[in-house]
């Protein structure tokens, strides 16, 4: 089946786009071999901000992959039919966001030739290890359900039982990634920024936000591209989780700051202010807050108000503000807020090297290119089982002008017959 | 058919299992009955000094700027430290930390001048509850039966999570390749490789044959170091004399260094 998105349908178009992400991963690949042999003394990470933007994309992109389970639960637990369509979208955006996860560790890692280590010596109290159990799990997981339920349409029958039994496992597991990661933070005593039990359900929260936006924004570049149409019914829903799982995201951002100022304890204090005003002189990243305070504004006022929320285009705006402010908060930001202030109770800063920015530009496009195969597959292989799915060619091109007008969006679920026929 | 063939599989598997569990206890027997035979070859190092949770005394009025110099010197030139001059990069086992950023966050708010600039010895605190122990992913930093933390270089991947937990900012990483940096290798104790962690070791390879640390030793007299768990070791009689404090003591950690103002 892979070879409907290997050499099938191709376009000169799409072949310039995968040599550009090769190009791009080379580059990538050969900062990453100065880095391993010139030291981390390349990046900006030193004794007290030992960890960088390299853990933060990590933490970001683990909450992306968490992130897809928002179609799949629905789907699988309540019988949300209209997810049937972009399940399988759902399961594939998880695969890029893991592997870049694991890139992101990878990379992170000193001495990674001895990286197998971790499974050597099993070592249960430690959250690493933990994280680097769950996390190939979970990309196992939605390999092999997302490949089964594709293969399966490909051939024009429906999944086996085991494939269901297999996304119902994978839910759990999306919950612990995140939930593990967050522990890694969470549990580190003396570093009041992570120190919270909020951490978990923060990440969550946000990773439910993030997730089906990004889903959202993919669904419309598939429609401007290939006249994939997920379904307007589906957007919808998804957009009320995004308003749900924003809102509660940005409450627990503002409890935060309300320990922390309320209480005046300094050292809870030192992390936020360090970020979002400038401490002791050091204010890289107040530039950073405040574009994500603005994103909040406006994502928040699109997202609330139904008619907004409903509105295409701005639906639109709102989940790439939601992805922005979340990039900021939870990739760019969080570790380094949290080791900013050191044991000696003084400010470190970081500042981001060439080196770090190609690296992780490297691992970028690797997960674009892993998306890019994998969503190529879905459509090749949705246009021959599933033409109600496909927007007429003259409408293809007109999809994402995205005029408000609701008629353009074809509502083809309804004429879709259930992929979901458990009943029989 | 394929019912057949899958439950011979299985049987097979069982089989095989069973088989090599009894390999493997036949070998165990054979391998303790070896033991036996040769009891007496491996003979307990009486050398070592005792003690169940080794812990350090300094009595930081009789140690100023200079000693402090002196003693990550002895340090750094036995245990391989890099002089790396790089602040980013640097590598410490051993340093000098003025009181109110040693003991930030509980110092009192005004403070005499005299303490407040006092540079104090900061180093490894070797917990009994240490945070770093708890987070590795490889146990590469563990704990020995002296209650000294240690680090097995050829273990650690270099993930940086102890230095994230470690409170007290005891743990540096490698940024470089820290051979560069030496200006005169002791063969007596292993260089590292770049990409590693490391920190004090509280001079186990000394403890082990019956010497006290480099820093107890160059110090003289000023830190004292034994077993906190023996009511009569010169460490436990200082503490039951003086007025001590130890760092961070709210984390649970229990640190096992101890500071005479």
């Amino acid at each position: 089946m892979i070879e409907k998105a290997l050499i099938k349908r191709t376009s000169k178009s799409y072949w310039a786009w995968v040599l550009f992400l090769i190009a791009l991963i080379a580059v990538g690949f050969a900062a990453y071999l100065y880095q391993m042999t010139q030291g981390f003394t390349v990046t900006g990470m030193s004794r007290d901000i030992s960890w960088g933007m390299y853990i933060g994309h990590l933490t970001f992109f683990v909450g992306v992959a968490a992130g897809g389970v928002m179609i799949v639960l629905p789907y699988y637990l309540h019988n949300v039919k209209e997810f049937g369509r972009i399940t399988v979208v759902g399961e594939f955006l998880a695969i890029p966001a893991v592997i870049m996860a694991l890139l992101f560790v990878v990379v992170d890692i000193g001495s990674p030739m001895k990286l197998f280590n971790v499974y050597i010596y099993a070592t249960p109290h430690s959250m690493l290890f933990w994280d680097s159990v769950v996390l190939p799990c979970y990309l196992l997981l939605n390999l092999v359900v997302g490949y089964s339920v594709l293969q399966a349409e490909n051939k024009g029958l429906h999944y086996k039982k085991w494939v269901k039994a297999l996304a119902l496992v994978s839910i759990p597991f999306a919950f612990s990634i995140h939930i593990v990661t967050a522990f890694l933070y969470s549990g580190l005593p003396s570093r009041h920024y992570f120190l919270t039990a909020m951490l978990p359900a923060k990440f969550l929260a946000s990773a439910f936000a993030t997730g089906p936006s990004l889903i959202i924004l993919i669904c419309f570049l598939l429609k401007k591209l290939c006249g994939f149409d997920a379904g307007w019914n589906a957007i919808k829903k998804l957009s009320v989780i995004i308003a749900y799982a924003y809102t509660a995201t940005i409450f627990m951002v503002g409890c935060e700051f309300f320990t922390a100022f309320y209480s005046n304890v300094p050292s809870h204090k030192a992390a936020l202010q360090y970020l979002f005003f400038g401490l002791h002189g050091h204010n890289q990243f107040v530039p950073f807050m405040i574009v994500f305070v603005i994103c909040v504004v406006f994502a928040l006022f699109l997202l609330i108000p139904r008619q907004n929320r409903e509105n295409p285009v701005k639906l639109g705006f709102a989940c790439a503000l939601v992805f922005l402010s979340m990039y900021i908060e939870k990739g760019l930001t969080f570790i380094i807020g949290g080791l900013s202030e050191t044991p000696f109770g003084e400010i470190a800063s970081y500042h981001m090297t060439a080196v770090e920015f190609l690296i992780i530009v490297g691992i970028f496009a690797i997960g674009i290119l892993i998306a890019t195969i994998l969503f190529k597959l879905v459509v090749v292989v949705k246009k021959d089982r599933d033409p109600g799915a496909y927007v007429p060619e003259d409408r293809a091109g007109l999809a994402l002008k995205l005029t408000t007008e609701k008629g353009m969006f074809v509502d083809t679920v309804a004429r879709d017959k259930d992929r979901e026929d458990e009943d029989e | 058919m394929e019912k057949m063939s899958r439950r011979k599989f299985l049987k097979l598997g069982t089989l095989c299992a069973a088989g090599v569990s009894a390999a493997a206890i036949g070998a165990s027997s054979v391998a303790s009955a070896a033991t036996t035979a040769t009891t007496g070859t491996y003979q307990k190092n009486v050398k070592r000094l005792k003690g169940t949770a080794m812990g350090m005394v300094i009595d930081m009025r009789e140690i100023d700027s200079e000693k402090i110099a002196e003693l990550q010197k002895v340090c750094h030139a036995f245990h391989n430290v890099p002089n790396v001059p790089n602040e980013k990069d640097e590598v410490k086992w051993i340093w000098a930390e003025k009181y109110v950023n040693l003991f930030a966050g509980e110092t009192t708010e005004r403070l005499a001048e005299k303490f407040a600039d006092k540079d104090f010895v900061a180093l490894c605190n070797h917990c009994e509850s240490p945070v770093c122990v708890r987070v590795c992913p490889t146990k590469a930093t563990f704990t020995n039966d002296q209650g000294i933390v240690l680090m097995d270089m050829h273990r650690c991947i270099g993930c940086r999570n102890c230095m994230a937990a470690c409170p007290y900012g005891a743990r540096s990483f490698n940024f470089v390749n820290p051979r560069d940096y030496l200006d005169e290798v002791n063969y007596a104790y292993p260089t590292r490789m770049k990409g590693v962690v490391e920190k004090c070791n509280f001079c186990a390879e000394r403890v082990a044959v019956g010497q006290l640390p480099l820093c107890v030793e160059a110090a003289g007299g000023a830190i004292s170091f034994g077993d906190l768990n023996d009511p009569e070791s010169k460490v436990s009689k200082l503490i039951a004399e003086n007025f001590t404090l130890q760092r961070k003591i709210n984390l649970g950690t229990k640190p096992k260094v101890y500071y005479i103002i």
